[in-house]
């Protein structure tokens, strides 16, 4: 009687879907290789500090590993809505492991997306010392922590046929203030929003690869209060959706 | 610890577009360990709110449920209840036999999984994936997942409803054989011969009431043991219900059909008063005919008897 068989089956099951399996980090690494290779010689990117490699390396990489999280919502609607939910409700498996399983598995494909972007920023002739890579690839994880939250909110608020919207949307949005696209330079309303974002926190973890600092107090601020918001809007949309009180 | 299951003055209400939707509106229940007992009604009834209030999927407006002296919730985190719900897919990219691990891996003291894949008759088809099954297949499997638990209490929501004939009866033979090995097991269905034919006990509902609880044969004495059913028209329902031996009246275009406490006594007033009844036929009331009579008696009855017999093909 251990959550762990679970886990090792939603894993298999994972890996199984080839689509979902493959598009994860292949859709995140086409475009990497197509915007990298235009800006393989570029040193210091609008004046970020950091190569034209190494700020869209990260940059995708947010991207992508976002989507992975956020993606734990669609496979939580589509059970939600083939009654495997119900099913699992009135099994001895605890909703927190479950959701911890679904986070877990999100957490496998974000770190698959990492490191194939890292081979490719390698290609592209990304040098960092190891810690560099260990602390970018720290803040990473921890950044992408209210992104597992967003996901199981998701998940319980829409159906499988309205959820592709709703994710690609938000993640495109956040995506777009947080830098992952290109960078957000100068002064104005957007680059300020954006300091309140955690799509922006994760592209920063980029800087501590070039020997720069990690985050400042405000970045770990942002994160948890970001964590904190989203995982008390899951509780309220799981509860919601399964009545109980 | 009580070895009793008990639901005690339940109610549930829904929203609906009209107003609440009383679908439940005071249910008691009792089941003793190693029964069998069939929850029986038309759709709509309120059978699958009560179950879902007895597996703790939803919280009862009033009334409580105790499940072997716990709350469903207790009852399901120990993994004494399993359960095959009305609706349900299966989640893809596992194999058949993956699936029921996974499920088995679940539960304290789980079966077998290589007996449940026999006893399901799922053995052969344990390498598919499951998105590949048909639908009577996805049946068996669902009905392996809620076995494979081992449970105390085996809870079937209307387990056969899409299943053929073939089906149907293997799924009966392997319900008798479980329930053999000391278990508790309760069953909602609107097929009243599978009530009567694998029930201990029937709990009829309708109109999110019980309207009636005993074993299938004392549900069948209550009301009369036979029913007579003669082609008479043009004469008034309350002249054939005042005749000796007669309980009940029921018209069917030109037929009648009536209940008898003595189908001796009716059969001979019938003919003496209304000599021009022909096709005539004297049957024993199955629990169809107990179920109409027991939800006519209420005063809401007439709607709930028409609404049981639209239900059940009439």
């Amino acid at each position: 009687m251990s959550p762990l068989v679970y886990t090792r089956f939603e894993l298999l099951r994972t890996v199984r879907n080839r689509r979902f399996f493959i598009l994860s980090f292949g859709f995140p690494l086409v475009i990497y290789v197509l915007v990298a290779g235009s800006v393989k010689h570029v040193h210091d990117l609008d004046h970020t500090g950091l190569s034209g490699p190494l700020y869209f390396m990260i940059g995708w990489a947010s991207f992508g590993t976002m989507n992975a999280m956020v993606a734990c919502g669609a496979r939580i609607a589509a059970e939600r809505q083939a009654g495997w939910t119900r099913q699992l409700r009135i099994s001895p498996l605890a909703p927190r492991a479950y959701f911890v399983t679904k986070v877990g598995t999100s957490y496998m494909m974000a770190l698959i997306t990492l490191v194939v972007l890292y081979l490719a920023g390698a290609s592209f002739g990304v040098s960092l010392r190891a810690g560099g890579w260990l602390g970018m690839t720290g803040l990473i994880l921890v950044g992408l922590i209210p992104f597992a939250a967003l996901g199981v909110m998701l998940g319980h608020l829409f159906t499988p046929d309205s959820i592709g919207p709703a994710m690609g949307g938000g993640v495109a949005l956040l995506g777009l203030l947080g830098g992952t696209f290109f960078p957000l330079t100068g002064h104005g309303f957007l680059p300020e929003l954006a300091q309140y974002l955690p799509s922006r926190w994760l592209v920063q973890a980029s800087r501590v690869g070039v020997g720069g600092h990690g985050w400042p107090a405000k970045g770990w601020i942002v994160i948890a209060a970001w964590t904190l918001l989203l995982s008390l809007a899951a509780i309220r949309a799981y509860r919601r959706d399964t009545g109980r009180v | 610890m009580s070895e009793r299951i008990e639901l005690r003055g339940l109610q549930k209400s829904f929203r609906g577009p009209q107003g609440p939707i009383r679908a439940v509106r005071g249910v008691d229940v009792d089941v003793a360990a190693g029964e069998t007992v069939a929850l029986l009604g038309p759709n709509g009834a309120g059978k699958s709110t009560t179950i879902d209030m007895l597996l703790g999927l939803l919280a009862p407006d009033a009334g409580s449920v105790s499940v072997f002296g716990r709350t469903p919730a207790a009852a399901v985190a120990d993994g004494a209840i399993g359960a095959m719900l009305q609706t349900g897919a299966l989640i893809r990219d596992l194999s058949v036999r993956e699936l029921v691990e996974m499920m088995a891996s679940l539960y304290p003291s789980p079966l077998a999984v290589r007996e449940v894949l026999a006893l399901t008759g799922i053995d052969e088809i344990a390498a598919q994936r499951t998105q590949k099954l048909s639908g009577g297949q996805t049946q068996r499997v669902r009905f392996a997942l809620a076995l494979v638990s081992n449970p105390e209490l085996l809870v079937l929501d209307e387990p056969t409803v899409a299943m053929d004939v073939e089906a149907r009866r293997d799924f009966w033979t392997t319900m008798r054989e479980f329930a053999a090995r000391g278990k508790t097991i309760l069953f909602a269905t609107h097929y009243l011969e599978e009530a009567d034919a694998y029930a201990d006990r029937a709990v009829l509902m309708a109109h999110g009431r019980v309207v009636a609880d005993g074993p299938t044969t004392e549900i069948k004495a209550m009301v009369g043991s036979r029913t007579i059913r003669a082609t008479l028209p043009d004469v008034e329902s309350e002249k054939l219900s005042a005749l000796p031996g007669v309980s009940g009246v029921q018209r069917r275009g030109e037929a009648v059909v009536l209940s008898c406490t003595d189908s001796d006594a009716a059969i001979r007033a019938l003919l003496a008063a209304h000599p021009q009844a022909r096709d005539i036929e004297i049957a024993a009331a199955g629990l169809e005919q107990a179920f109409l009579e027991l939800t006519a008696e209420d005063p809401s009855g007439e709607a709930e008897a028409e609404a049981a017999a639209r239900a059940f093909g009439r």
